[in-house]
């Protein structure tokens, strides 16, 4: 093929690609048709891995239901956020206004969720976020059609974690965490708890996402004169600051405690003994002998290969959720107020939590929350364990939310330590 | 010798395929004009982007195609723009326009102050230093959460109620996009253009014969900073959002790669090129999570077939079918 020629073709093709990109309006359609739910989950970038459960295990919620809700069918429409809040935007605006879905679901990193909410602000779209932890999304700058069903505030489950902290006779805890909001709210959410219940932070260390080497923190760590150590990381860094922590000989001198990202089965399904004993809190542990969450990891085994993580966990009850509004309310689901009104007030019962979970008044959900520890299970792979349990602990721990939403969120700068 | 002299010197093909320019970059303003009619909502939205991204674009050609001058940092200028818009208006209360003239200020001070950085250099070194100077811009809106939000950026509504209709936007961007875009074809075909295309050419030829090549460079990289200030204001406005990923080397480098695509050194081009980019981006996703590949692939095709761009390619072809 000589030069002209190919860009005869080339030619040919982008400007056939140009039409088709442009197509005409779709023909809006009549109640009865199907459901339409946009998906949006990061399928490339940094944190693809956890988009690709996030997928699957809300997909599986929908086909265990023949993706019938109350009569109709459910479409499901996926679109991949690219870990980029400006790509997020972008498709959120392609699911709403061409794609005409009846409400939104998903993305994972709080910058994508933030600029997903701030637009669906102005549609009045439902967008039901199962992972963003955003405190503020709930909080202080809360959005009446934004619901976090089955999902968490960042804050929220560390501060069971300080107050067992300060049972065990901790008195002195360091925080290590990467440096950015969702690590600043999670060490907020303990260091606040945990000096008001008369603990110390004697160190916090905030480190670049993506740090290859531990070592200037560990050594700085292992002189702060700590009881404890307090971690909050995802993705390669957990895996890397677990691995770091257990090769500097910290693990034996200093107890590892952690965010629930820390010991996520989506870090620990690969690792070994270094991961054995750490503590996190979370409302949901892929090792308790619920028969529901039993019941939910073999079906999870069965059908991928691996034992769930929270993104699978969460987004399958996330549908489970918004599915029994639907049947609740006949599968009206183009009635966006109705549904908003529907979801707020669905108690989620059959969930893989084995346990009944309400909404907060501010579309946050209380859970019971486990202290988990990570313990190897009989398939000789590790997983989380529950050994106690917090009761009914909601995104305001013991504050009164109107008292509490006064401070200012948690910043680098911000971490609500109570002093002297 | 005047600048005036030099504008004459411009080869003879000026005139000859005036007409006919004149009638393509008719027809073009036709296409943008009558294309939302074409089109449902969400891709006026779409077009809107496209027309955002073009000012981007020539103001990035600006330097590579008329100065000589690749820069890797118009990404972060554009951006600064678009925090001082949604700053302004969100944290501050201020009202869109007087953020849009400041976030333009703002831009164009940033682009100054890379200018005085980066006119010493060229080549490689000057594609480093941009790109340097564009990673601490990143660096610093990463980082000062206190003013910028961090990485989970501002969130804001800068448009004001009566924009808020799709089409009605688009229309308004249409037209700020017509005049910035007539403003810059003059400034790029007046006589101090021509005397960037001096230097392009050859800077110690421009320098033995009298001119002051930095000051040149300095007022050139200053211009363009202030035209991707510009698009970075109206994006302030289209998205309502704005987080480090607007301040990226991503941006800095989708911007440069739709200057290319389109065609260094043909300014309209920058039209064609954003509207392939984003138009393919919209699409491929469409079908393929693997959408990121199937864009580079492309650029590697452009640059074997047509190193240079769609326009450019075009117009050779033109020129050679005569």
């Amino acid at each position: 093929m000589d030069r002209r020629k190919f860009l005869k073709t080339t030619g040919a093709t982008l400007a056939a690609g140009a039409a088709a990109s442009f197509p005409m309006p779709a023909i809006v359609r009549a109640q009865g048709g199907p459901i339409k739910i946009g998906l949006m989950a990061p399928l490339t970038g940094v944190v693809a891995a956890g988009g690709r459960e996030m997928v699957d295990g809300f997909n599986l919620y929908w086909e265990q239901i023949n993706n019938t809700v109350a009569g109709r069918k459910v479409e499901i429409i996926v679109e991949d956020d690219a870990s980029n809040p400006d790509t997020a935007l972008q498709k959120a605006r392609r699911l709403v206004e061409q794609q005409n879905v009846s409400f939104l679901f998903g993305n994972l990193l709080a910058n994508t969720g933030l600029a997903v909410a701030n637009y669906v602000k102005g549609t009045g779209t439902p967008y039901f976020i199962p992972i963003i932890a955003a405190d503020d999304l709930t909080q202080r700058q809360r959005i009446k059609n934004v619901i976090r069903v089955a999902g968490y505030t960042a804050s929220q489950m560390p501060r069971p974690l300080a107050d067992w902290a300060l049972k065990q006779g901790y008195k002195k805890v360091a925080t290590i965490s990467q440096d950015y909001t969702f690590g600043h709210e999670q060490c907020g959410g303990f260091a606040q708890t945990f000096t008001e219940g008369g603990g110390e932070i004697v160190g916090q260390f905030w480190h670049p996402l993506n740090t290859a080497d531990f070592s200037p923190y560990l050594g700085q760590l292992a002189n702060s004169g700590a009881d404890a150590v307090f971690a909050m990381e995802t993705g390669a860094d957990a895996a890397r600051l677990m691995q770091q922590y257990a090769n500097f000989g910290l693990k034996s001198k200093m107890p590892l405690l952690g965010a629930m990202n820390l010991t996520d089965q989506s870090v620990i399904r690969t690792m070994g003994e270094e991961v054995d004993g750490v503590i996190a809190t979370a409302h949901f542990a892929e090792g308790s002998d619920n028969p529901k969450t039993k019941e939910f990891v073999n079906v999870h085994v069965e059908k991928f290969g691996k034992m769930p993580s929270l993104y699978g966990f969460s987004m399958y009850s996330g549908a489970m959720w918004v599915g029994e509004a639907l049947n609740k309310m006949g599968g009206k689901a183009e009635d966006r107020d109705m549904l908003i009104d529907t979801v707020l007030k669905t108690e989620l019962t059959d969930s893989p939590l084995g346990k009944t979970v309400k909404l907060d008044q501010y579309g946050n959900p209380v859970y019971d929350v486990y202290v988990r520890k990570v313990t190897k299970a009989p398939n000789g792979k590790y997983w989380n364990v529950p050994i106690e349990t917090y009761e009914s602990v909601s995104q305001f721990w013991k504050y009164d939310p109107v008292e509490y939403m006064k401070q200012p969120p948690y910043s680098r700068d911000f971490q609500g330590i109570k002093k002297g | 010798m005047s600048d005036r002299s030099l504008a004459a010197a411009e080869p003879a093909t000026a005139p000859r395929g005036s007409g006919m320019r004149l009638a393509i970059i008719a027809a073009g303003a036709l296409f943008f004009a009558v294309l939302p009619h074409l089109l449902p909502t969400y891709q006026i939205s779409v077009a809107t982007e496209v027309l955002i991204f073009a000012v981007l674009a020539m103001s990035i050609d600006i330097l590579a195609g008329y100065t000589g001058r690749t820069p890797l940092g118009h990404g972060a200028i554009f951006g600064v723009s678009t925090y001082v818009v949604v700053y302004w208006t969100t944290v501050m209360g201020g009202s869109p326009w007087a953020g849009m003239l400041l976030g333009v200020v703002a831009a164009t001070i940033v682009g100054a102050i890379f200018a005085l950085l980066a006119i010493r250099t060229s080549g490689v070194y000057f594609l480093l230093l941009t790109l340097a100077l564009g990673m601490i811009v990143w660096g610093v809106c990463l980082r000062w959460t206190s003013v910028t939000g961090g990485e989970n950026g501002l969130r804001g509504s800068v448009r004001p109620e009566w924009l808020s209709d799709h089409l009605t936007f688009y229309y308004v961007v249409l037209v700020a996009v017509a005049v910035i875009t007539l403003v810059m074809w003059r400034f790029v075909n007046s006589p101090f253009g021509l005397t960037l295309r001096g230097i392009r050419d050859s800077e110690s030829r421009m320098r033995s014969l009298g001119y002051n090549v930095p000051m040149h460079l300095f007022i050139a990289f200053t211009a363009s900073g202030f035209f991707a200030g510009i698009a970075g204001a109206i994006y302030a406005m289209f998205n309502d959002f704005v987080s480090p990923s607007t301040v990226a080397l991503a941006q800095s480098v989708e911007g440069l790669l739709m200057a290319i695509t389109g065609g260094i050194g043909t300014l309209f081009g920058a039209f064609i090129g954003a509207a392939a980019i984003i138009g393919l981006e919209n699409l491929v996703s469409l079908y393929t999570e693997r959408w990121q590949t199937v864009l580079g692939l492309m650029f590697v095709v452009i640059m074997i077939f047509a190193p240079e761009g769609i326009v450019g390619r075009a117009r050779m072809l033109f020129r050679r079918g005569r």
